[in-house]
């Protein structure tokens, strides 16, 4: 589809931000394919100008913007479906709107932010890159995440971070029932009220150097000084559960 | 999987058009739920009548029911493979027991003095078409697009189930104890029509609707009763009520406008509304019981 995937609608906005000064090429979903934009989006080489893309009518499809492989920006112009950004590798991606269960699902680097809510196992099994979620997460935030870093700047549901291996999450509200159940080495840290602790999953002292963790994961997510460090608490592995302990070798 | 639709209007253009945005909402979640789908729309009735949607084995001819059934003051609308038929309150006890004695094979899948309720086995843009759902105005209406787990795919099985009068329920989901709570419902003299899980939760919710509770009373004794995955949407003469269960296993999406409420087992089913990228757009919470009523 090539050049021909800009035959959308235009909205009239000029530009995107105030650094850019050239309009992204556009797709309007309502006349495309979801298949059609993303094999546009995986057809684009490292060294591809056409680097700004803004997608319109997404409607709530699904699997919007997945396995992107490129440093290219892709602002999405409403609500997105499943698994939006998935597998994101390098790519910016903005939902200006709401996403649906399993946003930024295994994501590998790049940044993935949603202007609204976040529905649930928002960025499942993430590995890198960073996924900032402007209103609420519901159930299972972070689950299974294994090295990205989340920040949400509302409330998370229940279960969030369930067996989280390494990364951070942040949240400037509250959390749901058992957060942080079955905990690896994830970093969490809420700044509101935590429902209930899933088991093994424990509050820690914030020491400097968590202090200085939270600053820079507040400060990639654009919100250094917006909030005060000193309000969050710091929650991490009890390791109880996941340490073979001798006491039990009857039982296997 | 199934997919849930609901939509609720709070103006008179919405409620005109409701038959229309139901269907569109209906179509949207076919890949959710593609074996069966169906409806109920709360429309205008008849002063001191009552509906009975009935679904006759062959279609039916409309006089030969009518003078077969022998109730005066009846009128009859013939809609797809189903029969409204209205009749008198009064007369309510004595058509349903003609209707058992004369035309047994004839089952009755809904009755209240403002619900029509339609379902049936096939792709759901298929049953909307077949039911002429686009030409229905109504002030609500719920539907679901289902893929069978708990029982086979007969019409019989397709949501939504009403169990009582202005009643009826649509569920995402499967219980696990629809069993015990079958027979413990039995046991109080609950009749069942089917195998199938949500009929138990519709008719759990009767019961309780008949016991004097308030809706919002009877689903929050869900929570306590009802053991699985389930959201449920609940229709009334009056208006809808959702229910998700604690671990909110299954989706549900809800936008708001000043026109209307509307649910959707995904926000695909809610794109297509008038005003919604202005709508207010959440997913209810779970454990956490909505309403919405409108004075009449």
């Amino acid at each position: 589809m090539g050049a021909g995937a800009g035959k959308g609608v235009f909205l009239g906005a000029r530009t995107l931000s105030a650094a850019t000064t050239f309009e992204p090429h556009l797709v309007d979903l309502d006349h495309v394919s979801v298949r059609g934009l993303n094999h546009a989006l995986h057809a684009l080489r490292p060294s591809s100008n056409m680097t700004r893309w803004r997608v319109l009518n997404p409607g709530g499809r699904h699997a919007l913007a997945v396995g992107l492989d490129a440093a290219v920006e892709v602002e999405i112009i409403g609500h997105a479906g499943y698994y939006c950004a998935g597998m994101n590798k390098l790519a910016t991606v903005t939902v200006r709107g709401n996403a649906g269960t399993g946003v930024a699902e295994n994501m590998m680097s790049g940044r993935v932010r949603v202007c609204g809510d976040a529905s649930q196992s928002a960025g499942a099994s993430a590995h890198g890159g960073l996924l900032l979620i402007d209103g609420n997460a519901s159930a299972r935030c972070g689950i299974a995440l294994k090295g990205a870093d989340i920040v949400v700047k509302g409330s998370v549901g229940h279960m969030s971070a369930f067996m989280a291996q390494a990364g951070t999450l942040v949240v400037l509200g509250d959390a749901g029932d058992s957060f942080g159940d079955s905990l690896y080495e994830a970093h969490l840290y809420v700044r509101g009220r935590v429902a209930s602790l899933g088991t093994d999953c424990v509050e820690m002292p914030l020491a400097d150097p968590d202090r200085a963790e939270l600053h820079d994961k507040l400060a990639a997510a654009g919100l250094a000084g917006a909030v005060d460090i000193a309000d969050f608490r710091r929650y991490e592995s009890a390791r109880t559960l996941y340490h073979f302990h001798v006491d039990n070798a009857a039982a296997y | 999987m199934c997919g849930i639709v609901g939509l609720f209007a709070k103006d008179r253009t919405i409620e005109r058009d409701l038959g229309a945005h139901l269907s569109g909402m209906l179509a949207s979640m076919a890949d959710r739920g593609p074996d069966s789908a169906g409806f109920a729309v709360y429309g205008e009735g008849r002063p001191g009548a009552i509906k009975l949607t009935l679904r006759p084995p062959d279609g039916g001819d409309p006089d030969k029911l009518l003078s077969r059934l022998g109730i005066p003051d009846s009128s009859i609308l013939m809609r797809g493979s189903h029969v409204v038929l209205t009749v008198p309150l009064a007369a309510e006890a004595q058509a349903r027991a003609n209707l058992a004695a004369r035309m047994p094979d004839t089952a009755v899948v809904g009755a209240g003095e403002r619900m029509e309720l339609y379902k049936e086995v096939g792709a759901p843009a298929d049953v909307a078409r077949r039911f002429a759902l686009a030409s229905m105005a109504g002030s609500h209406g719920i539907g679901h697009t289902r893929m069978a787990t708990e029982s086979a795919v007969t019409t019989a099985g397709a949501h939504p189930f009403s169990t009582g009068p202005d009643q009826c329920l649509v569920h995402n989901g499967s219980l696990s104890n629809h069993n015990a709570v079958r027979r413990a419902l039995c046991r109080q003299g609950f009749g069942f029509a089917t195998e199938n899980d949500t009929e138990v939760a519709a008719v759990y919710l009767s019961a309780r609707l008949r016991a004097g509770l308030s809706l919002g009373d009877a689903l929050r004794g869900c929570l306590r009763d009802l053991d699985g995955f389930y959201t449920f949407v609940v229709g009334t003469a009056s208006g809808f009520g959702v229910l998700r269960d604690p671990i909110a296993c299954k989706p549900a999406v809800m936008a708001e406008t000043d026109r209307f409420v509307a649910f959707g087992t995904e926000y695909r089913a809610l794109a297509q509304l008038p005003g919604i990228a202005s709508a207010r757009v959440w997913e209810p919470e779970p454990a956490k019981v909505y309403f919405w009523e409108r004075e009449r």
